[in-house]
């Protein structure tokens, strides 16, 4: 288990998120297996992610924080329902966002999105936190706090470089 | 029989059963609100395609409520991937009602694949749903609601002529949110 991973798992538990949707990137395998794991959390992967932003949305009507796990492709199929669901009626999530497409990328696919991620979270107004392994706990409790305050969608964005750090 | 026949008798089904009820965006929700409106409606204004998904994670937020879901054939055809969740992951509090009018009844009755012949029927039978139920006659509509799974309901198209939704965002989801709240979260 990498450190990257534990410092995001740790900030999910001292948010107090307990109910997690997400579709899964290679970078999120051990989170996603922690967070499956988690009896505390109900996990729910989906098969598209605005799905899972529907599902979050529920579930904090419900009383659950909720989190969304997801590649950055995945905020692409989100905007709509980021839009006119959780910023329409005011609903908290937390986005924990592989950020691929980067330097050091090595799907070229993965590229225009990368490119995109930044200018789309803030063409929408989506607070966005790029934290590095030693502050992630922090900032991804930081992030829901905010999420929950403002009652809106909140970003943290994961690139290949956090990824590499064991 | 024309949909808000079957909306009506959703929305009695789910007064009955304290349930609560999130409707698909458009004249359903415009439907259910002339026709019943209760707290614990909760009326989509976006996000076309996710009503199946919403009250998903409600009724899994929420296990000892009964949730019920009023979607269309077009928003779930928008959304298929959600059957496959359904089967797998909904709980029995979870009651997923399909309107099927064949079109896109709020923008102008444009035709749906299910006017084609795709089957939501089957659709879910094969996503892995088990309890799936069609009704096609209005008859048989005082029994279609079970307690939870797919149900599969043939409608007319057309929109009954009623007005729009006069609550704000913010007082439907802030009486929706009290509704389904447990009682020890304030």
């Amino acid at each position: 288990m990498t450190s990257s991973t534990l410092a995001i798992y740790h900030g999910l538990k001292h948010a107090g998120i307990n109910f997690a949707t997400s579709v899964p990137c290679v970078n999120l395998q051990e989170l996603l297996a922690l967070v499956g794991g988690d009896p505390d959390i109900i996990h729910v992967p989906v098969t598209r992610e605005e799905e899972g932003v529907g599902l979050c949305a529920g579930a904090w009507i419900g009383g659950r924080r909720p989190a969304l796990l997801m590649q950055n492709s995945g905020l692409g199929n989100s905007i709509n329902a980021l839009a006119s669901l959780d910023m329409l009626y005011g609903i908290p999530l937390l986005m924990i966002i592989s950020h691929r497409g980067g330097v050091g990328e090595p799907v070229i696919g993965q590229v225009p999105m990368g490119r995109l991620t930044v200018p789309l979270l803030d063409a929408m107004g989506i607070l966005h936190f790029r934290p590095l392994p030693a502050q992630a706990e922090e900032t991804v409790a930081q992030a829901w706090s905010q999420a929950a305050a403002g009652r809106r969608p909140v970003a943290v964005l994961l690139d290949l470089e956090f990824w590499r750090q064991k | 029989m024309k949909r808000i026949e079957a909306i009506a008798l959703a929305a009695e089904a789910a007064e009955a059963q304290n349930a609560l009820l999130v409707c698909n965006i458009g004249y359903p929700s415009r439907e259910l609100f002339s026709v019943k409106d209760r707290p614990e409606n909760f009326y989509m204004l976006g996000s076309m395609g996710l009503a199946s998904s919403i009250g998903l994670g409600l009724a899994l937020a929420r296990p000892e409520r009964k949730v019920m879901v009023l979607d269309g054939d077009g928003s779930v055809l928008m959304n298929l991937g959600t059957l496959a969740t359904i089967a797998h992951h909904a709980p029995e509090n979870y009651l997923l009602v399909i309107l099927d009018n064949c079109c896109y009844g709020s923008t102008g009755s444009q035709p749906t694949c299910t006017h084609l012949g795709t089957d939501l029927f089957a659709l879910a039978k094969a996503a892995g749903v088990e309890n799936v139920k069609r009704v096609d006659k209005v008859e048989d509509l005082p029994g279609a609601f079970p307690d939870f799974g797919v149900v599969i309901i043939k409608v007319e198209p057309g929109n009954a002529d009623v007005p729009i939704i006069e609550l704000s965002p913010e007082k439907i989801i802030e009486r929706f949110r009290k509704s389904a709240r447990p009682a020890e979260i304030s």
